[in-house]
């Protein structure tokens, strides 16, 4: 299926410090009466590379929505770059522009060029002058190898692009932390390819970030961390080749078993 | 066919095949014809039926117009010139122009008073309509309104100053307290203005009007067609930003401001505009201080601009509930509060999908104003109605009138929406 190995590029190495990036204790969320996160405890380092996977429904999205307040949750404590996470709405966008995230569905916004998308969220949260935050946006889409696309809308590009793009921009607000919710979930095979290695070129700089993908190859190759997650809670978390190669739980076995068996 | 190999299976082709002139029935008139007037049976009938039609009409409507009077001074000299012949008396128009464009009342050696205002009205909606062109216009937009309140009503001149001091100072406070807090900034800026006006008020001195420099002119002279375009443009561009708020307001997540929105839209949608109009007329008065006399002008605008801003709120509302949940997402994780996001991201978007609806309203709103006849304000079809078909000189003259009527009014409606297909022409940016 849609693996990634062989990608040319040798495993990352670790980097992983002793700074917290990302703490989250006793986390409970409920969708009216449903439970769908149960006393989820994690903590990321920074420069640490999660990559979360699980079945649909095990709440693995949701997990990293609360991380930005996306979603609310109603029991536990999250702290995102020593901001403890509350309902005061200048500590929620005060994390949200430190946090980066990127969609399923890109959520670009097309009434902008590709170049405004880039470049809203520094001039209007950052305060960045006009012409710097072009030169920042440039920089970035050049990373993600679309520069010449910089004055199209959105609706004129492949979705692959369209997610470049999204990760372009998240770039632009220079966030310490970069959260991903299925990023390559919506596009064709062939385009997978192209957003997962900006990925990893990210992950190669020491970006902090949390994946929540079913792409396997990704998570052998660039993650430090791979969290199982069933039925709202944190089944199985280990190093990629021990989860892969030896995993613990029946059920990690099973979805495994699953996903890996065809 | 000879060049071809003809025995093999294979084949190769060595030269080329001319081009040929397409059969005279492949294009021309008489293909057109086919196509598009007498395909099958029953379009060729539905074409003879539609152009004898069109014949029956233009046979004697056609005769009517042409043959029209323009310089008589009444209907029964109109009929002598015709002398029995078919045709149309439009010297009700060239007599009566002044009073259908201006009313009866308005003091004629002053018609270009009102006349500049419309010339400056283009100027003032041009940066507003056409986005391209130069910011800096937009200031004289916004001093557009002081100017045409003075042009039309004259007196002193203090009174449109004072009004305009008190919206700056407004806008000044909001400008710099906006930042620390928007409650803050929006009430601070509404209290400042109020301020400002009353201390300037108390600067005008009573019967200033009366030694203005502009003779003042007061709102019951207003009239005709002048009346309309004053109502509409007033009331369209109040009811506007008004139904934003208002749609805005009713998707918030503060139950309070909610529910005084959705009651309000409810209310005004389920009442018809005469009745609000009559209340404009009779009852408004009691809302306000006792002693104030608060203008008839003002009090339909506000009545009309209350009426469409509820439509309007309503079309918004359904743009913004076209917008896929993924773009407030998209705009939240990058960190940009609620006024940002919504100024920014969903308004642009929203806007955008409601322009055939917010047009219809003004369209519509456009062509209600004519209804302020029914509450004794002469505008066009209250002149028309009232002082010149009472007359002696032109009872009777209903078609050329109501023609002339319909004729100003169409040209208006079509222009907008003329414009209103180029804007979105001009904003489609999704697939290019």
């Amino acid at each position: 299926m849609a693996m990634t190995e062989n990608m040319g590029t040798s495993p990352v190495e670790m980097k992983v410090s002793d700074e917290v990036a990302i703490s989250i204790q006793g986390m409970n969320k409920w969708y009216g009466t449903f439970h769908v996160l149960r006393d989820i405890d994690l903590t990321v380092y920074e420069g640490e590379r999660i990559v979360i996977c699980g079945p649909s429904g095990s709440g693995k999205s949701t997990l990293i929505r609360c991380i930005n307040a996306l979603e609310e949750h109603q029991a536990g404590s999250i702290t995102v770059d020593g901001t403890l996470l509350s309902s005061d709405l200048k500590n929620i966008d005060k994390i949200r522009s430190e946090v980066g995230m990127c969609f399923q569905h890109f959520n670009l916004f097309p009434h902008l060029t590709i170049l405004e998308n880039c470049t809203l969220a520094p001039i209007w949260v950052r305060k960045t002058p006009k012409k710097e935050a072009e030169e920042t946006a440039m920089h970035f889409l050049t990373k993600v190898k679309i520069p010449d696309q910089a004055n199209k809308y959105p609706g004129q590009l492949s979705g692959g692009q369209q997610q470049r793009v999204a990760i372009a921009r998240s770039l632009c607000m220079k966030p310490r932390i970069m959260l991903f919710d299925e990023p390559t979930s919506a596009l064709d095979p062939e385009m997978i390819k192209e957003v997962l290695d900006t990925m990893i070129a990210l992950a190669e700089e020491g970006m902090t970030m949390l994946c929540v993908t079913h792409e396997m190859g990704f998570a052998r190759q660039v993650a430090n961390r791979v969290i199982f997650m069933d039925a709202g809670q944190i089944v199985e978390q280990n190093e990629p080749e021990e989860f892969f190669n030896n995993p613990k739980s029946d059920r990690t076995q099973l979805f495994l078993s699953q996903i890996l068996g065809h | 066919m000879s060049d071809t190999q003809q025995h093999s299976v294979a084949f190769v082709r060595t030269e080329a095949i001319p081009e040929r002139e397409p059969p005279y029935t492949a294009s021309g008139p008489l293909k057109w014809m086919k196509d598009n007037l007498f395909a099958t049976p029953f379009n060729g009938i539905l074409t003879i039926v539609a152009v004898y039609l069109i014949y029956m009409i233009l046979s004697s409507a056609l005769p009517w117009m042409l043959n029209g009077i323009w310089t008589t001074s009444s209907l029964a000299e109109c009929r002598t010139v015709l002398d029995g012949a078919v045709g149309a008396c439009f010297s009700v128009l060239t007599e009566r122009w002044n009073q259908l464009l201006f009313g009866f009342k308005y003091p004629s050696e002053l018609y270009w008073r009102p006349g500049l205002a419309f010339m400056l009205l283009f100027v003032a909606i041009a940066p507003v309509l056409f986005f391209d062109l130069p910011r800096k216009l937009l200031i004289f937009t916004g001093l557009y309104p002081f100017i045409a309140y003075y042009l039309v009503w004259g007196g002193a001149i203090g009174v449109p100053l004072v009004a305009l001091a008190g919206c700056v100072a407004g806008a000044v406070f909001y400008q710099s307290f906006v930042a620390r807090n928007f409650a803050l900034g929006f009430l601070g800026g509404v209290i400042a203005a109020f301020v400002t006006w009353y201390i300037g008020g108390l600067f005008i001195p009573d019967g200033a009007n009366n030694t203005a420099w502009m003779r003042a002119v007061p709102s019951r002279d207003l009239g005709g067609f002048m009346l309309n375009m004053m109502l509409g443009v007033t009331c369209v561009s109040l009811s506007l930003p008004l139904g934003i708020a208002l749609a805005l307001g009713r998707q918030s997540s503060m139950p309070l401001i909610k529910v005084i929105c959705v009651v309000f839209i409810e209310f005004i949608r389920g009442v018809p505009l005469i009745t609000l109009l009559f209340v404009a007329s009779v009852m408004l008065a009691y809302f306000f201080p006792p002693d104030s006399t608060v203008d008839l002008f003002l009090r339909v605008v506000i009545m009309i601009t209350v009426f469409s801003a509820a439509y309007i709120a309503e079309v918004i509302r359904g743009g913004l509930a076209a917008l896929p949940k993924g773009q407030y997402e998209g705009a939240d994780s990058l960190g940009l509060d609620y006024a940002q996001a919504t100024r920014l991201i969903i308004l642009p978007q929203a806007l955008k999908i409601s322009i055939p609806g917010i047009v219809n309203v003004a369209v519509g709103l456009f062509k209600d104003t004519t209804l302020v006849s029914v509450i004794s304000m002469f505008d066009l079809v209250g002149m028309i109605r009232g002082p010149i078909l009472a007359s002696t000189a032109w009872n009777g003259v209903y078609w050329e009138l109501l023609g002339f009527a319909a004729v100003l009014f169409f040209v208006v409606c079509y222009g907008i929406s003329q414009y209103s297909q180029w804007l979105e022409r001009r904003l489609a940016t999704d697939h290019r």
